[in-house]
């Protein structure tokens, strides 16, 4: 019999006569909706809320939660998404009632510590980055790519230098050229070196014409390759006039070794939901602020925090702001999570955690080097990227994913990047015990004989979860989005 | 440091597997002139228990609305939220879980998804949902973008009674494609003036944007405006943008009234306040359009024994397979956030959610009617939700001032996105306010009856 409690949908268990909950007393004259609504009032049914008691709607998420993997079990090995521990003090913070309860337009006056907080995780992000100032704003990666290609646009702008390109390498994220897209900008893409960097000359060859307004990079990229030319990128995109955005999602590596801002970087984002350890939340939300270089920040989002004396302010008055990208604050809870983390590790902890990052990285892959082939050579970081030669009969890097889970691990980013064949990205963080390390290297090693002696029992993982394998194809063929009762 | 499992001996039995000396060396690969010679201008470690008290402190440094009765709402509005949601939120296996791109171990935030999209679509009278977007605000030019693609128009047709930060975050999201946006105006009921509609629909607009209820509390009739548009292949789409999801249960929604699309903010659905964030953008619409929704989307497929699963689906729309041709560049989304509405739709149920937004009609008619004995009337004459506009006898900000002093907090000061409305304050009343907070606030802003 399966581990797993089989837990219908909600619709399933509509129950009518129970109730979830206990609302407030109405304490004044009952207003009748058609009263007051007219025609407007609501006439169609609310069919797809169920009826549940309050023990029902908790056993229904508690099951479904059972149904998950999550780093609190172990080993969360993907790449480039820094699954790291989520503190549980974080989760404690951002729960009190002084933050909780603030309403986003409350007057500056009544919400001075939420301000000194933000001033004081708008400081740290730029001594992190060696940046100028700094923009809370924007609420995951993403959204902070689109907030600094669009200050990026209005410094452009400001100066009537209309440029049309942005380059961005083969092995880039995928928010990189879609964000470009959104932002008005062609993208071309780059091709990566064999040594997986920037290839300088050719570089060099296209910026000249004067039409490129920024370089994007991931820095170390996304093979944990460090750009080591990233000084000569810089000066070669400022001889032309051009930008470099930095894109942060791998600041893991970094903390306290080197700084964007001293290589010469003019903005980039950072995800608190990875390097700061702010819970993924099995998708979201995150925080994406943006940090950038002084002649940039005159284009920083509305509104700009101030400190004037011992007092916070707002700051709405900015002619050359790029604009706003979210209603109200940015994700002000993430962000109290955030420098928590930040003020539990202090400089020399944050510095530590980049360099035991890199360390559990490069020990993961010495004792993988035996088992699987690298996708480029040359040293790495905090992640490593091995690619599909060698896997034994037709196994697949997705077959030895899926088996993974049946060793009770998450598996690790697949099929990314897109350069190398049948990648298997692998990024341990700072926070994996090396004996949880050598668990998983004796999974890979066990899945190999696996594949080679028994390759069907590979090829048909997962065995142990709450579902086998998922027919992705025929979700795409006719969606199917919405619960429908079945005729 | 107690999130650092590395002992020194553990991490020299590491560098030894690596064949390195010491944990400087794995760094060799950055230049020497780009390494930080000094340590980073960021405090030192404290203890857990300072640490805390730190935090502790700055909280206390915020008026919050705990305790204080609050008349705030212009796009966050203040409800309560049952317990079992923030406890369920707190198990590890869903906070701690990345996107579910690898489903088979992922059931549990993808069934919720997929309940999620399910109520939504309900709600709003639509076929399907996306898993969620970051706020209502940039659902805007989300739903925007989206109508574009549909249309082909490049003219975006946005209610000026739309809320002003949604406008701007549209703005902000368009002014660099080639788009244009053209704001129309309301009447003296506060809702969209259907004359200036019609003469601003020409072929080229692409969408129509009208907030529902829109930023002034007032319940637009979204058939009305349907009706406006012209019929044809070159008809624009409607969008009915929802700043305050709970209006949907007593609402006739919006895809039951001529709307293409419905966008907007649900973090009314059991989230808190949290001064402005994370909160929960949301956008459904028909079946044909399915292929245009930005984001995630959760669909239901079998495994391999036949048995019901949920996989994140029509994956060729997004960032990570189609780059620059993706229909948005949003990647990580609000999951938590939507698995904390799913909760609390699920305790509510058909008939507690209904019965919530009736007593929020019935507190804040309650307050209008209060208010307007001591001569303080509505500004507009459309119908509202919780929320309405009144003009106050003395500057909004005095007002709220001497109101603050009672441990009140005030309405939003419509001058400030409107210049014509100075004087306009914007009241929302909801369940957390009581008979005798909304008396309170008659009594200081229009003196006692």
């Amino acid at each position: 019999m399966s581990r797993f409690i089989e837990e219908k949908l909600l619709f399933e268990k509509d129950h009518p006569g129970r109730i979830g909950v206990s609302l407030p007393e109405n304490d004044v004259p009952a207003a009748e909706p058609e009263k007051f609504l007219g025609a407007l009032a609501r006439k169609a049914p609310l069919a797809r809320l169920p009826e549940m008691s309050e023990v029902d709607v908790v056993r229904h998420f508690t099951r479904l939660s059972t149904y998950n993997y999550a780093v609190d079990y172990g080993l969360y090995p993907l790449g480039s998404c820094t699954m790291k521990y989520n503190p549980k003090l974080n989760e404690e913070v951002c729960r009190l009632e002084g933050f909780v309860n603030l309403h986003p337009m409350q007057e500056e006056a009544t919400v001075q510590g939420a301000l000194e907080l933000l001033f004081s995780l708008q400081e740290a992000l730029c001594a992190i980055s060696g940046m100028d100032a700094c923009t809370l704003q924007p609420a995951a990666g993403a959204q902070g790519e689109f907030t600094g290609m669009q200050i990026i646009r209005a410094h452009f702008d400001d100066t009537k230098d209309p440029r049309k390109v942005v380059l961005i390498p083969d092995s880039a994220h995928g928010t990189n050229p879609a964000t470009s897209h959104m932002a008005g900008y062609g993208v071309e893409e780059i091709k990566s070196g064999a040594d997986g960097c920037v290839d300088v000359a050719a570089l060099r060859e296209r910026v000249v014409k004067g039409d490129v307004a920024a370089i994007m990079l991931t820095v170390p990229n996304t093979l944990g390759i460090f750009e080591k030319n990233i000084a000569e990128v810089c000066a070669v995109l400022h001889e032309k006039g051009g930008q470099v955005y930095i894109d942060g999602a791998n600041l893991n590596a970094l903390m306290g070794i080197t700084r964007p801002g001293d290589w010469g970087a003019d903005v980039m984002h950072i995800n608190l939901h990875k390097t700061f350890s702010t819970p993924h939340g099995g998708g979201g939300p995150g925080a994406g602020p943006v940090v950038c270089k002084a002649h940039l920040e005159p284009f920083l989002p509305k509104p700009v925090l101030v400190k004037e004396g011992d007092s916070y302010q707002w700051d709405y008055d900015r002619p050359k702001s790029m604009g706003k990208v979210l209603g109200f604050n940015g994700n002000f809870l993430v962000l109290v999570r955030a420098l928590c983390y930040i003020e539990s590790l202090g400089g020399e902890g944050l510095k530590r955690a980049s360099e035991l990052a890199v360390l559990n990285a490069n020990y993961l892959r010495a004792r993988l080097l035996p088992l699987l082939k690298l996708g480029f050579d040359g040293p790495t970081l905090h992640e490593v990227v091995f690619c599909d030669k060698d896997l034994p009969n037709g196994v697949t890097t997705m077959d030895l994913a899926k088996r993974l889970i049946d060793y009770g691990f998450h598996p690790p980013t697949v099929y990314f990047p897109l350069i190398v064949h049948g990648a298997i990205m692998i990024e341990p963080t700072e926070t994996e015990p090396i004996e949880e390390m050598d668990r998983f290297v004796d999974a890979v090693q066990a899945i190999l004989r696996e594949a080679r002696e028994s390759p069907d029992l590979v090829k048909s993982a997962p065995h142990e979860a709450s579902r086998r394998r998922l027919d992705e194809v025929a979700a795409a063929r006719s969606p199917r989005t919405v619960y429908k009762e079945r005729g | 440091m107690r999130y650092l499992p590395a002992s020194n001996e553990d991490i020299n039995k590491m560098l030894a597997a690596v064949g390195a000396g010491e944990v400087r060396d794995l760094f060799a690969s950055i230049p020497e002139p780009l390494r930080l010679n000094e340590p980073l201008a960021i405090p030192k470690a404290v203890s857990e228990l300072k640490l805390k008290d730190r935090f502790i402190t700055r909280s206390y440094k915020n008026a919050s609305l705990t305790c204080r009765p609050s008349f705030l709402g212009a796009g966050a509005y203040n409800h309560f939220s049952p317990s079992p949601v923030d406890q369920l939120l707190l198990r590890s296996e869903f906070y701690t879980a990345y996107t579910p791109y690898q489903p088979e171990m992922a059931q549990g935030t993808l069934q919720a998804i997929f309940e999620f999209q399910t109520m939504m679509a309900d709600l709003t009278g639509m076929d399907v949902s996306n898993a969620s977007l970051y706020d209502g605000a940039s659902a805007t030019p989300e739903a925007a973008l989206m109508a574009h693609r549909i249309h082909k128009g490049t003219k975006i047709l946005v209610a000026r009674s739309l809320h002003p930060a949604y406008r701007e975050v549209l703005k902000t999201y368009l002014r660099h494609l080639a788009l244009t946006v053209e704001e129309l105006p309301f009447g003296k009921d506060g809702r969209l003036d259907l004359g200036a509609l019609k003469a601003a629909t020409t072929p080229d607009a692409c969408v129509v944007l009208v907030g529902q209820p829109n930023f002034f509390g007032v319940v637009e009739d979204i058939k009305a405006v349907a009706e406006v548009l012209p019929p044809g292949p070159k008809k624009p789409l409607l969008c009915a943008v929802v700043s305050e999801a709970l209006s949907l249960a007593l609402l006739e929604p919006p895809g039951a009234c001529g709307a293409d699309i419905v966008a907007g903010e649900a973090r009314s659905f059991g989230l808190p306040l949290g001064y402005g964030g994370p909160y929960l953008g949301f956008i459904t619409t028909k079946q044909a359009h399915i292929r245009q929704l930005p984001g995630r989307i959760c669909g239901e497929t079998v495994d391999a024994e036949g048995r019901r699963g949920f996989v994140l689906t029509l994956t060729t729309r997004e960032q990570h397979i189609r780059r620059e041709k993706a229909t948005s560049n949003i990647c990580t989304n609000e999951g938590l956030c939507m698995l904390a509405a799913t909760i609390y739709l699920a305790l509510m149920g058909r008939k507690g959610l209904v019965d919530l937004a009736k007593l929020n009609l019935s507190k804040a008619e309650y307050l209008k009617g209060t208010l307007g004995k001591r001569g303080i009337r509505p500004l507009f004459s459309g119908p509202t939700f919780n929320e309405f506009a009144v003009r106050l006898k003395t500057p909004v900000k005095t007002a709220n001032g001497t109101l603050f002093k009672h441990h009140i907090h005030g309405g939003y000061d419509l001058g400030r996105d409107y210049p014509e409305l100075q004087g306009a304050c914007l009241l929302c009343a909801t369940e957390a306010v009581t008979k005798e907070a909304c008396t309170a606030v008659a009594d200081i802003l229009g003196g006692p009856q």
